[in-house]
């Protein structure tokens, strides 16, 4: 039974709501109900389903639904094969984009050919640790949750089950990320709108596979068999392998991203479980938003930016010339022998003014 | 001199850390122990199309190597690759550092071996042989290689002269469409079989050091003439499915710095035996093949 003032306020939900302020008033789930009601497609990272930059309306419920994916994956130019653990069957999860005041509504499943309980705890809700409390599940079982994103930013998600399984899912590939745009888009420090033309996704992996005596890495038959030597390399905090996107060279050659002189492309970079430092090579970070959250003003100018283990920052980056960039974990060590590199390529004209070459390599002159 | 102290100090290294794993299967390592001298083939004198190693820079562009019509004089050339098994030998008696080979019992030739390794091993087999062996030029290997030579997969010139990034991209790109699954394990040797002059395994997986340096050379724009050269020692050329270009110390092709999309999978060597040691000392002086192919354009 509705009170007239309810039934007010569910036709006037959606040009309210878009008004309030986040911790204004708590609507209920007649006016829930009555919300426009989206379903979205993900995609596999570094690319992220089409969506707006700008709401062009009001709060929607936007629907989800992922599988969790426990699979062999290879990490690595050498068949290093790791038990991975997945959201939707990719690392990092696919990316959602929602705005400011939408609510997420997720479907989470976990096939019964899986073989351990899996949950999502996203950074971007409130209570119930994050929605892991209400989203446990075992194989054969799926859990819909629904969040309200009050808070606008790049925010991780991830698997955590309970205890020592919290950190093992995670390093085994089970994070993502949700990006909650502010209604109206980025905006500069002085609130001018900021756009961009693509946006890549990159989620970097700290894996730990355990050796054998003469050095070499282990394969295992099962998620169960690799968990007590892998926890044990894992307790050694030194990763084998700090990849981007699942594994070493993933996002290069064939899988380079591409761009081009002129265009604007917003790199959202999420770690789940350890620091990390993204630096574009011959490029900058022209606004960053290190800690991710669209609230703050963006800093300006950055060479390398921080991401703090269990967040995902965003950098956006006009291209001012074309070539091979290097988009590393500026950690070199990292980036060259453990596999944090990735590539851009970009085509254009080159810009002589911004760089040229006055003189070739030669002999050094004698006089 | 550096060098000489360098090596002198992994001599004394290498005799401290000679794994008892190496020595159990060697046994009692002795020169005695190689059975006479290695399997070699004649390569008579030849005439090949050969594309000089460099870096190569025309009105201060990159530019393809050029490619040169070279007589390579008859030689004698190892029929397999050094094997792990000899190589470890010479390891056993502290005259090379261990290789960073994969262990395994089969018959493999030695990989994980730097340009100093080999040279290492040279100068210990001519002694234990009582012969002169030493690493072949580039042009040799090529040579040696007949149809299997890889030389330069991929040209390095400059496409358009107002933008650079135009052959860094065409560049990167054929190097992606190149790349293979690697296949890094060791082969017995004579797996990837012989090539027309009776050569095995040559553009297998193990790529094969030279004595030839890197060198970056500018050419006349107009006809092609070698104008300034300077040359690198620190760095070699190794031959094989590719030419690759690694510093001296390195051991893995992939932390070398080779072509992006197809680093090479082991680097190991083979060695020619010169009949007279004039001769040998003579061509030793020489060094690099870049060199007399420079100095001797066709």
């Amino acid at each position: 039974m509705f009170t007239r003032r309810q039934a007010l306020l569910g036709v006037a939900a959606a040009a309210m709501l878009a008004a309030m302020p986040p911790l204004a008033a708590a609507a209920n789930e007649a006016e829930i109900a009555a919300l426009v009601r989206e379903k979205v497609t993900l995609v596999a990272p570094p690319f992220v389903h089409a969506h707006e930059q700008v709401a062009s309306g009001g709060p929607k419920i936007v629907e989800f639904t992922m599988p969790i994916v426990e699979k062999q994956v290879a990490i690595d130019d050498e068949g290093t094969m790791l038990q991975a653990m997945t959201f939707n069957g990719s690392m990092p999860g696919p990316m959602m984009v929602v705005h400011e005041g939408d609510y997420v509504e997720l479907t989470l499943i976990n096939p019964e050919t899986n073989s351990m309980p899996h949950n999502i705890d996203f950074h971007a809700a409130t209570g119930a640790l994050g929605g892991g409390a209400l989203t446990l599940i075992n194989p054969g079982e799926q859990v819909k949750l629904r969040f309200k994103a009050t808070r606008s930013g790049t925010f991780v998600y991830h698997c955590a089950p309970e205890g020592a399984m919290i950190p093992w899912h995670v390093v085994s590939g089970m994070s993502g990320t949700i990006m909650v745009l502010p209604r109206d888009g980025l905006k500069n420090e002085k609130g001018e709108p900021l756009r961009y033309d693509q946006v890549f996704y990159i989620g970097e992996n700290d894996f730990y596979v355990p050796r054998d005596e003469e050095g070499n890495f282990k394969a295992y038959e099962s998620h169960g068999d690799s968990y007590a030597d892998t926890l044990e390399v894992m307790k050694g905090l030194i990763p084998t392998h700090v990849v981007f996107n699942g594994a070493k060279g993933a996002l290069t050659g064939d899988n380079a991203m591409k761009s081009k002189v002129g265009e604007t492309v917003l790199i959202v970079h999420s770690q789940a479980n350890r620091d990390t430092r993204p630096h574009l090579i011959g490029g900058h970070g022209d606004y960053v938003w290190e800690q991710g959250k669209f609230a703050n003003p963006p800093a300006k100018n950055l060479e390398t930016w921080f991401i703090r283990g269990g967040s995902a920052g965003a950098a956006l980056y006009t291209f001012l010339q074309p070539g091979v960039y290097a988009y590393v974990n500026h950690n070199l060590i990292e980036a060259v022998e453990l596999g944090a590199t990735a590539h851009f390529l970009v085509e254009g004209e080159w810009n002589d003014d911004l760089m040229k070459q006055v003189e070739a390599p030669g002999p050094i002159p004698v006089n | 001199m550096h060098l000489h102290l360098y090596e002198a100090a992994i001599g004394v290294a290498a005799a401290l850390a000679v794994p008892a794993a190496i020595i159990g299967i060697s046994g009692e390592p002795r020169v005695g122990d190689l059975q006479g001298s290695a399997e070699t083939v004649e390569i008579a004198q030849t005439v090949i199309d050969y594309p000089l190693p460099g870096e190569f820079l025309a009105e201060g562009r990159p530019s393809a190597a050029p490619i040169v019509k070279k007589t390579a004089p008859a030689f004698r050339i190892m029929k397999h690759q050094v094997s792990l098994s000899d190589y470890n030998r010479c390891a056993a008696e502290s005259a090379c550092d261990p290789a960073d080979a994969t262990p395994t019992a089969a018959d493999v030739p030695v990989t994980g071996v730097s340009f100093l390794d080999a040279e290492a091993y040279a100068r210990w087999y001519s002694k234990a042989m009582g012969e002169t062996w030493r690493l072949p030029t580039a042009l040799e290997a090529a040579a040696a290689g007949g149809e299997r030579f890889g030389g330069e997969s991929f040209s390095a010139a400059a496409d358009d002269a107002a933008n650079p990034a135009v052959r860094w991209l065409r560049r990167y790109r054929e190097e992606a469409a190149a790349k293979r699954p690697a296949d890094p394990e060791p082969k017995p040797r004579g797996h990837y079989g012989p090539n027309s002059r009776g050569i095995e395994d040559f553009g297998g997986n193990v790529w094969e050091w030279t004595s030839t340096c890197h060198a970056r050379v500018t050419l006349n724009p107009a006809d092609g003439a070698v104008e300034t050269v300077t040359e690198n020692c620190g760095v070699h050329i190794l031959e094989g499915r590719h030419r690759a270009t690694m510093s001296n110390f390195v051991r893995d092709g992939k932390s070398g710095g080779c072509a992006v999309g197809t680093p090479p999978e082991n680097l190991g060597f083979r060695l020619v035996r010169d009949q007279d040691s004039i001769l040998a000392g003579t061509r030793s002086w020489i060094g690099s093949a870049f060199q007399s192919a420079v100095s001797d354009p066709a």
